[in-house]
C-alpha cells in the first residue's frame, strides 16, 4: 500500500502492544496475551497488518469500530477466537451494504487493542491508530465517541454458536449499552462485536489520536527496563508522566460476574513505606474507585493500574489473586473526558459513586 | 521423639537427613544414579545404619526429576489432548503456545469436540459424546497412553470432563488420563498447558514414585513416604504419582524453608548454589516470597504458585574462562562430572571449584593439581563470582535496608562473608543439605473445595476454611500452626440460592 504514513506492524511491535495495552487496560479488557496469539498464528500463515494514521482517512471513508465486549473471567475460559471479531465486522458490512476503509478499536486497554488487528489480518484492511478510549472502560457510552454525540447504532453481535444479532435503531447510547449487554450476557458474558460505523470525518474529530502508537511506546519502555533490571513501575511512570499510589498484599477480593461484567472489590494491606496503611479498589471488569485508609484517593477517569511489585506486569481484575504483592499507581486520563460533559459518561457518578471528581494530578 | 527422614534428589546429588525435632541427626550427600532408586538406597544406607530406623515417623522425598524431564526435555510421554469447548476458541487449540521443540515431542492427537460450560454454569453444548469416543480410537490407534482433557470452566462444574474420561477409558482401558479440573483453576490455556504437561510426566513419575517405594522397601523402612509440594507441603506418593506437576518447584522451596529452619532466621534472602546455577530467593516469615504472575516452566506457560527466584550461571562446576585480562565464569558447567572433569580430579577444565581449592577454601581432589593458579587469578576469579552474587541478590531485595543472607547449597563456598547489602553471610551447619532438610520439616496441607448454597460469602468462606482445618488436623497438623494460604471464590450464577464455589487451602507444621 503506497499511502503515506503507513507502518506495517512487525510481531516486535505487537508483542509491544500487548504489554502496554494490558497497562492502559486499567485491569479490565482482558489479557492481550491471547490477542497476541492468535497474531502470532495469524503472521505465521503469512498475514500482515498495516497501522494508519488517523489523517490518512477521507472525510468520507467508514471505519469499522470493533471490541470484544463482556466480563474478563469469561475471556479467560472462552479465548477470544479471530474468526469471530472478522465476522462481527462483515456481518456490519452485509447489513450497511457497504465496505469499510479501515478498522479501529474501541479501546485501546486490554485484549480489545490488540482485536482490530484480528479482524485486519483475516479482512486486508488497515488499522487505525486511534481509539474512544484511551484506555478501557466497561459500557458502550463511556467514549469519546458518545461525548462527542455522535450517531450510537447499528450494532453486530457475534456468537461462535451461530448466534448473529443486530442492534439496528436506538435512541441513545445508554440504550445501546442496555439493549446490547443483554444480548451479551445471553451469549455467556461474551460476544464479538462490531460498533457504530464512523466516517473519517468523525475519527478525525472525536477519536483519540496515536493510541496504539502510544501503547507500543509503553510496552517497549517496560520490556528495556526489564532487559536492563531497572524497575519497570518507575519506567511506566517515567513514560506516562503517573502517580505513584500504593504499595501493598491483597488480603481479600469479591468477585461477581453480574449483567455481562466483573464487579467486585479488593482490599490491600501495605507493606515498605506503607506499612499499617490499606487500601480498598473497587471495579466493574476496570478499577473505578481506590480508597486510602478509608478515604477517596483516586477515580476515574483518571487511569487506575495495579501492578505486579516485582516484575511490573499489569493485573486484571480477573487474574488478582489472594496474596499477591501489588503497586497502584494513576496515569493521566484523555482530555476529552476531564470536560463537565466528559464527567458526565465516565466520572465517579457515572460508576454509582456519590464523589466528586478530583484528579490525583491536580495537586 | 520421632524422627523424619528427608531426602532431596537433584539432578546431580541425592542428599539426605535423619531429622529428630529440631536436630538434624545425620545428614550425606551421594551422587544421584540415574535409575534413581540406587542413590536414594545409598543416601539411606549413609544415614540409617548409624542410628536405625527405629521411630521413624515418615520419609519425604523432594525432587527435580519432573521439572528436569521437562526442561531437558527427556523421558516425556507422547499424549492426547481433548478439550471439550467448541464451537469456542477454534483459533487456539491446545499446545497452540508451547516451544516449538517440547511440542514436537509432547504433541500426539489434539482433538477439540463440542461441550464446555458457561460461567454460569450453563453448558455451551451439550457434550459431544461420540465425538470424544472418535477422539478415542484415533488416540487409541496412534498408541498413545496418557491423555489430558479440558473443559471450558470445568473448575466450576467438572461433570463433562469426568464423563469424557469415562467414554475414553471405555475405548483405551489402560490409558491414564489428566483432568485439568484436579490441577488448576480459571484460564483455559494455563490449565490445559499443566494438564498436558502432567499428562506427559505420567509413564516417569510412576516410574520415579516406584523407585523410590522400592528402595525404602529394600532399606527395611516400613514408614509412609511422602512427596513434597511447590508450595513445601507433602503429599502421599500416590498421589504424587499420578500430579507430578504438584512437585515442579519443590526443590528451591526446601532448600530455602531448610536454611530458614537451620539458622532460625525466618526474614532473610537465601542463595542456594548448586553444580550449575544458583538460586537467590527471598524469606518472609519462613515461607519463600511467590511470584506473582504467570510461571513458564521449560517455556510453557502455567499458573502455579513458585517461589520467586532468579536463577544465575554460577555454581561449583562452572567453568572458568579468561579472555583479553577478563575473567569470566559459566553459564557452561562440569555438572555432575565434575569428578572427571575438573582439575583437581587430572581433568582438564578449570572450574570454580579448582579455584577455591587452590585458595584453600575447599579441601576436594588433589590440592596439588592445581597449586601452579596464582593467588593474583583467584581474586580475580572470586571477584567476579562476588560481582555475580551481588547483582542477583540486589535484584531480589524490595527494600533498600541491608538483610541477611543465607548462603546454602554445596557450592555456598562461593559466597564471600560479606557483600553490599547484606547485613551478614550465614552459613548454617549441614548448608549443603538444606533441601533434604526442608524435605525432613514439610508441612501438612488440607484443602476443601466445593458448592455452598444458601449462605453469606463470609459465611460460605469461613465453612470453606473449617472444613480445610479439619482436613489439615486430620492429616496431622499442629493446629497452632495453621495459616489460610490461599482462598478463592467463583459464583455460580445459574444456579439458586447465591450459589459459590469456594476453594480454601490451609498449611501448618506436623504436629510433633
Amino acid at each position: 500500500m503506497p499511502d503515506h504514513g503507513f507502518h506495517e506492524f512487525t510481531l516486535d511491535d505487537i508483542e509491544a502492544l500487548a504489554v502496554g495495552a494490558w497497562v492502559l487496560g486499567t485491569g479490565g479488557g482482558g489479557s492481550p496475551y491471547l490477542g497476541l496469539l492468535n497474531m502470532r498464528q495469524l503472521y505465521a500463515q503469512g498475514h500482515r497488518v498495516q497501522l494508519m494514521p488517523p489523517e490518512a482517512l477521507a472525510d468520507d471513508d467508514l471505519v469499522a469500530v470493533v471490541s470484544n465486549m463482556g466480563a474478563p473471567l469469561v475471556g479467560q475460559e472462552r479465548l477470544t477466537d479471530s474468526a469471530n471479531i472478522a465476522r462481527a465486522v462483515t456481518l456490519m458490512e452485509e447489513y450497511l451494504g457497504r465496505e469499510f476503509r479501515a478498522v479501529m478499536s474501541v479501546e485501546i486497554g486490554g485484549n480489545n487493542g490488540i482485536q482490530p488487528l484480528m479482524a485486519a489480518a483475516h479482512l486486508g484492511k488497515p488499522v487505525v491508530d486511534a481509539d474512544a478510549m484511551g484506555r478501557a472502560y466497561p459500557e458502550a457510552q463511556m467514549t469519546s465517541f458518545a461525548v462527542g454525540d455522535l450517531q450510537p447504532w447499528p450494532l453486530t453481535l457475534v456468537d461462535p454458536r451461530g448466534v448473529e444479532g443486530i442492534v439496528a435503531k436506538v435512541p441513545t447510547w445508554k440504550w445501546m449499552e442496555r439493549l446490547s449487554r443483554k444480548m451479551c450476557v445471553e451469549t455467556g458474558s461474551t460476544a464479538a462485536t462490531c460498533k457504530a460505523p464512523r466516517t473519517g470525518a468523525e475519527v478525525k474529530r472525536w477519536g483519540i489520536p496515536n493510541t496504539t502508537t502510544q501503547a507500543m511506546a509503553l510496552g517497549r519502555a517496560i520490556r528495556l527496563a526489564q532487559r536492563e533490571h531497572r524497575d519497570p513501575i518507575q519506567a511506566i511512570l517515567d513514560a506516562e508522566d503517573g502517580r505513584m499510589l500504593f504499595r501493598g498484599k491483597v488480603t481479600d477480593l469479591a468477585r461477581r460476574t453480574t449483567e455481562g461484567f466483573l464487579r467486585g472489590t479488593t482490599t490491600l494491606e501495605g507493606l515498605d513505606e506503607w506499612r499499617g496503611h490499606g487500601f480498598a479498589l473497587a471495579f466493574q471488569n476496570e478499577w473505578a474507585v481506590g480508597w486510602l485508609d478509608g478515604v477517596a484517593r483516586v477515580m476515574t477517569p483518571d487511569l487506575i493500574c495495579v501492578l505486579d511489585s516485582v516484575t511490573g506486569e499489569a493485573i486484571g481484575t480477573e487474574t488478582l489473586r489472594y496474596g499477591q504483592r501489588v503497586t497502584v499507581i494513576a496515569l493521566r486520563a484523555p482530555a476529552v473526558f476531564l470536560t463537565p460533559r466528559g464527567l458526565d459518561f465516565v466520572g465517579p457518578r457515572a460508576f454509582g459513586y456519590d464523589l466528586d471528581f478530583v484528579s490525583v494530578f491536580a495537586a | 521423639m520421632r524422627r523424619r527422614i528427608g531426602i532431596d534428589v537433584g539432578g546431580t546429588n541425592t542428599d539426605a537427613v535423619l531429622i529428630e525435632g529440631d536436630r538434624v541427626l545425620r545428614a550425606i550427600k551421594t551422587p544421584t544414579t540415574a535409575d534413581v532408586m540406587s542413590g536414594v538406597l545409598a543416601a539411606l544406607a549413609g544415614i540409617a545404619p548409624s542410628v536405625g530406623t527405629e521411630g521413624v515417623q515418615a520419609v519425604m522425598i523432594g525432587t527435580t526429576h519432573f521439572v528436569n524431564a521437562v526442561v531437558q526435555r527427556r523421558e516425556l510421554a507422547r499424549v492426547g489432548a481433548l478439550r471439550l469447548g467448541l464451537p469456542v476458541a477454534r483459533s487456539l487449540p491446545p499446545f497452540c503456545d508451547w516451544p516449538a521443540d517440547l511440542a514436537a515431542i509432547v504433541r500426539g492427537a489434539v482433538h477439540l469436540v463440542e461441550g464446555g460450560h458457561d460461567y454460569d454454569g450453563r453448558p455451551i453444548m451439550p457434550l459431544d459424546e461420540r465425538g470424544v469416543a472418535v477422539a478415542a480410537r484415533a488416540m487409541r490407534a496412534e498408541g498413545l497412553a496418557s491423555v489430558a482433557i479440558c473443559g471450558i470452566f470445568s473448575p466450576l462444574d467438572a461433570s463433562m470432563e469426568e464423563r469424557a474420561a469415562e467414554i475414553l477409558r471405555q475405548e483405551m482401558p489402560d490409558v491414564a488420563i489428566t483432568l485439568s479440573r484436579d490441577l488448576g483453576r480459571i484460564g483455559l490455556l494455563e490449565r490445559e498447558n499443566v494438564a498436558l504437561l502432567n499428562a506427559c510426566l505420567t509413564p516417569l513419575a510412576r516410574h520415579t514414585v516406584a523407585a523410590f517405594e522400592a528402595a525404602l522397601r529394600e532399606a527395611g523402612i516400613a514408614a509412609p513416604l511422602f512427596v513434597t509440594q511447590n508450595d513445601g507441603t507433602v503429599i502421599r506418593a500416590e498421589l504424587a504419582a499420578r500430579f507430578p506437576v504438584l512437585s515442579f518447584a519443590s526443590g528451591p522451596t526446601n532448600s530455602m524453608r531448610g536454611a530458614a529452619f537451620l539458622t532460625g532466621v525466618k526474614d532473610a534472602l537465601v542463595v542456594d548454589v548448586g553444580g550449575t546455577t544458583s538460586d537467590v530467593g527471598a524469606l518472609r516469615h519462613g515461607f519463600p516470597r511467590e511470584a506473582n504472575a504467570v510461571v513458564e516452566v521449560g517455556g510453557v506457560r502455567t499458573l502455579f504458585r513458585m517461589p520467586d527466584l532468579f536463577s544465575f550461571g554460577l555454581g561449583g562446576g562452572s567453568l572458568v574462562r579468561e579472555a583479553a585480562g577478563r575473567v569470566s565464569i559459566g553459564p557452561q558447567s562440569v555438572g555432575f562430572r565434575l569428578p572427571q572433569l575438573a582439575r583437581i580430579f587430572g581433568g582438564p577444565e578449570l572450574t570454580t571449584s579448582d579455584i577455591a581449592v587452590a585458595a584453600g577454601m575447599l579441601a576436594l581432589g588433589d590440592a596439588a593439581r592445581v597449586a601452579e593458579i596464582t593467588p593474583a587469578q583467584i581474586a580475580a576469579v572470586l571477584a567476579e563470582a562476588a560481582r555475580m552474587l551481588t547483582e542477583s541478590v540486589d535484584r531480589m531485595k524490595t527494600d533498600a535496608a541491608p538483610v541477611p543472607l543465607l548462603a546454602v547449597g554445596g557450592g555456598a563456598f562461593l559466597v564471600p562473608d560479606s557483600l553490599p547489602g547484606i547485613s551478614a553471610v550465614m552459613r548454617p551447619a549441614n548448608a549443603a543439605v538444606a533441601n533434604a532438610v526442608g524435605a525432613a520439616i514439610a508441612q501438612v496441607s488440607g484443602e476443601a473445595d466445593q458448592v455452598f448454597q444458601g449462605l453469606t460469602r463470609t459465611e460460605a468462606m469461613a465453612e470453606a476454611e473449617r472444613i480445610a482445618r479439619a482436613r489439615a488436623l486430620e492429616a496431622g497438623a499442629d493446629a497452632a500452626t495453621l495459616v489460610l494460604v490461599d482462598i478463592e471464590d467463583l459464583p455460580i450464577a445459574y444456579l439458586p440460592g447465591g450459589a459459590l464455589r469456594v476453594r480454601a487451602r490451609v498449611v501448618g507444621e506436623i504436629a510433633a
